[in-house]
């Protein structure tokens, strides 16, 4: 009885991770930092997308235009 | 159906259930640094405190600090003692905030957010209204131009106490 539930809490906190812990309201601004955006640098991004849309015949392009030459 | 009701339990007690520092107890103490020495709580008692924590990067702080210094101009001499607790991890950007918003009140610092995590806050900005004898009488979230009659109401009521 006491080893499952032992287990069971385990489990539970590996598998929560991070979810537990709470951004508290004065460290918001570290969540708001560009080094804590899903893509930090945009700009970089955008040319990375378009290098990988038209060079490597991938599909999608992320809203990433072609290279004006009508080939991707 | 036991293991269920303590599995339960152990799901409730893993979230991390904070509470507030609560109107009617009294104010933890704290000693923080401030431009001017160092600031004790406890030291304050007999006063009338309005303890407000702020960062610059939060625009309501911004609209809050021409009230506080009006406030501490005006019944300052009556025993009122404003602390508005800085939590910017970096202090240059407190310094240039207060180069743009000039401020009379005593500005301290709490960069590890120590005393925030004391007075578990809900919001940003959040401020403590606390009465002579060190018990919190009111606590506030967010500053709207709205709210400024009712707190300069009870920070009279307090002063008359």
């Amino acid at each position: 009885m006491w080893k499952v539930l032992v287990l069971m809490g385990a489990a539970l906190t590996a598998l929560s991770g991070c979810a537990f812990e709470k951004v508290q309201p004065w460290d918001r601004d570290l969540l708001a930092q560009d080094k804590m955006q899903l893509v930090p640098f945009p700009l970089d991004n955008f040319y990375d997308e378009h290098i990988n849309f038209s060079k490597e015949a991938a599909s999608g392009g992320q809203g990433v235009g072609g290279g004006g030459c009508g080939c991707n | 159906m036991k293991l269920l009701t303590y599995f339960g339990i152990l799901l409730a007690s893993l979230g991390t259930v904070s509470v507030p520092a609560a109107v009617n107890e009294p104010a933890a103490n704290f000693t923080l640094p401030t431009d001017q020495g160092t600031i004790e709580l406890n030291k304050l008692q007999g006063q009338v405190v309005y303890l407000d924590f702020w960062a610059s990067w939060c625009s309501p702080c911004r609209k809050s600090f021409p009230w506080m210094n009006a406030m501490q101009s005006r019944y300052g001499k009556d025993g009122l003692t404003i602390i508005a607790v800085n939590l910017d991890k970096e202090k240059d950007l407190a310094v240039k905030f207060l180069a743009e918003v000039p401020t009379q009140v005593t500005v301290a610092y709490d960069p590890e957010g120590k005393v925030a995590a004391q007075y578990q806050l809900m919001g940003m900005p959040t401020s403590f209204l606390i009465d002579r004898q060190g018990t919190i009488h009111r606590t506030h979230i967010g500053f709207r131009d709205t709210d400024k009659q009712a707190l300069e109401a009870d920070i009279q009521h307090l002063l008359k106490q």
